[in-house]
């Protein structure tokens, strides 16, 4: 079992979706990264904390049967790879859909939700999922 | 810099499985023992052990894994360097490289590589999780994606940018369970149909249970030694004509294309350039098929077949015994079995086993050049090996 801090740490965004972007070539990206892969050196000192949106799009999913323990209640889920508006791409559950309407390019935003508990009276985790946003018929 | 060639002069398994009555340091030294004999070495020649393993601490609780297998083999009085090698899924392949670049290097003259992981001393759920540390914990798990889960999602978009089909998926496990079939030491020796994994249970939509390896006991190792010597040993040397590593990210979704693994591409094209050799000189190849959408990725990533062409390649035959060329005789990671750091070993035995022409019933007729690929993670570790007989 991970400590509290394990988790604590990477609250920032993990609430708030902060990423990065590199001031020399434009990028963003997320999780934060000290250094910019495309840039290397030339990043240093150009690297700006900014708060992403949270909209994107659902680039891949997969409903998922078996696995992590800690997730058996909510089986079966939809885990999907999202590429944001803004270019990085993440991975998180799909929550409050039916699982038969999402597809590749379904529009989706961020919401904050429990992801875990450690034990009955153990510390609570909590952080982004996804949820489908209604778009309006062309 | 002029690197010594180095040949492959002993190999050595155990069966693969759900082994009960054997602790994982019995299984690791009945393979080293069983490659030191056919090696024809006595203790005293050997240089150097490494040993392939993913995750002892977290599957028996024992870290510190090159020393026990050492100190079990009857080295420790010799005091020979052990080392350990971790890459994940490519801690196997990973090891045989360190062993080949000590040898090529002038280092050691012989040096025993071994490959070893004890899965089913711990629950299934246990065993998931740790095969899950593999991918990124923080920003993957954590947030609800296992292993099977990130696979899904190259199966879903590779279906979905390339036309791969759910029976074409189905191909592959099909295939080396009938490879699989006909390996004595294979953890599933029986065939399948399309049917037996379309109606086996969901695991992460598209795969089912039949599209996944299973959780695997089991040891691998080889012995080398500089070419020049090889003739002292052994009749039928194996020379390990190329060797190519690559690193990518550790998250899957922070690669460029999910469809392709560029680490694949990029391992093997600095292994066939090490070798002077070409994809069409390969006439087997033993790939990291973890996943069954794994092996149509392997196939198209390193060169056999073109991107999105993967899976027709499969349906048509082509890579089953008797095709155009023979991927995973040994009925590879989902029938042969995959105990995580001897895959990359168990790769490299099943070669040298066909080159020398001792694979029996799955034997592919004058194999003069064999390949594995052995893949760490979703893609963030790749070794590609290139074997050719002297």
């Amino acid at each position: 079992m991970a400590t509290a801090p394990r988790y604590w740490r990477e609250n920032p965004s993990r609430y708030n979706m902060y990423g990065i972007k590199c001031n020399s070539c434009g990028k963003c990206f997320f999780p934060p990264r000290v250094i910019c892969p495309v840039c290397h050196r030339k990043s240093v000192g150009k690297i700006e904390t900014i708060k992403l949106k949270g909209e994107g799009r659902i680039f891949s999913l997969s409903e998922v049967h078996e696995g992590l323990e800690e997730l058996s209640l909510q089986r079966p889920y939809v885990l999907a790879m999202v590429e944001l508006d803004e270019g990085p791409k993440v991975t998180g559950q799909v929550i409050d859909c039916d699982p038969c309407d999402m597809k590749i390019g379904t529009k989706v935003r961020v919401t904050m939700r429990k992801l875990s508990e450690e034990g009955p009276s153990g510390v609570i985790h909590y952080g982004y999922k996804f949820i489908p946003v209604p778009e309006k018929s062309p | 810099m002029t690197m010594r060639r180095v040949a492959i002069i002993g190999v050595g398994d155990t069966e693969f499985g759900e082994l009960w009555d054997a602790s994982f340091r019995e299984i690791g030294i009945k393979a080293g023992l069983a490659a030191v004999a056919s090696a024809n070495i006595t203790a005293d020649k050997i240089d150097a052990v490494y040993v392939g393993n993913m995750s002892a601490g977290r599957f028996i609780e024992q870290e510190h894994i090159g020393a026990l297998i050492a100190d079990y083999s009857g080295l420790a009085r010799d005091h020979i360097p052990a080392t350990r090698i971790e890459a994940a899924g490519a801690s196997g392949g990973l090891a045989l490289r360190q062993g080949f670049m000590a040898v090529a290097s002038g280092l050691h003259d012989i040096v025993v590589v071994g490959g070893a992981e004890k899965m089913t001393d711990v629950s299934d759920v246990e065993s998931a999780m740790i095969q899950s540390s593999a991918a990124d914990q923080e920003w993957e798990t954590v947030l609800g994606a296992t292993f099977p889960g990130l696979h899904a999602l190259i199966a879903h978009r590779h279906m979905h940018e390339h036309g791969t089909t759910r029976d074409q998926l189905a191909d592959v496990a099909v295939k080396n369970h009938k490879n699989g079939s006909l390996n004595p030491k294979a953890q599933f020796q029986r065939e399948i149909k399309r049917e037996t994994v379309l109606g086996s249970p969901m695991v992460a939509s598209p795969l089912r249970v039949f599209d996944c390896a299973p959780s695997s006991d089991g040891a691998a190792a080889v012995v080398l030694c500089p070419l020049d010597h090889a003739k002292n040993y052994t009749e039928m040397p194996i020379e390990i004509l190329g060797s190519g590593q690559a690193s990518d990210t550790l998250a899957l979704h922070h690669r460029k294309d999910i469809c392709t693994m560029e680490a694949t591409k990029v391992a093997a094209a600095r292994a066939f350039k090490m070798a002077g050799l070409s994809q069409k000189d390969v006439d087997i190849a033993e790939v990291h098929d973890n996943f069954t959408i794994s092996e149509i990725l392997a196939i198209e990533d390193l060169g056999f077949f073109k991107k999105g062409e993967g899976g027709k390649a499969t349906e048509e035959g082509r890579t089953s015994l008797g095709g155009e060329i023979a991927v995973n005789t040994s009925g590879g990671l989902k029938a042969r079995g995959d105990p995580i750091g001897a895959t990359g070993l168990a790769q490299a035995v099943e070669i040298v086993t066909q080159l020398r022409g001792g694979a029996g019933k799955r034997q592919v007729k004058d194999a003069s050049v064999g390949l594995t690929h052995n893949v760490g993670g979703t893609g963030a570790t790749v070794v590609v090996h290139l074997l050719r007989r002297v």
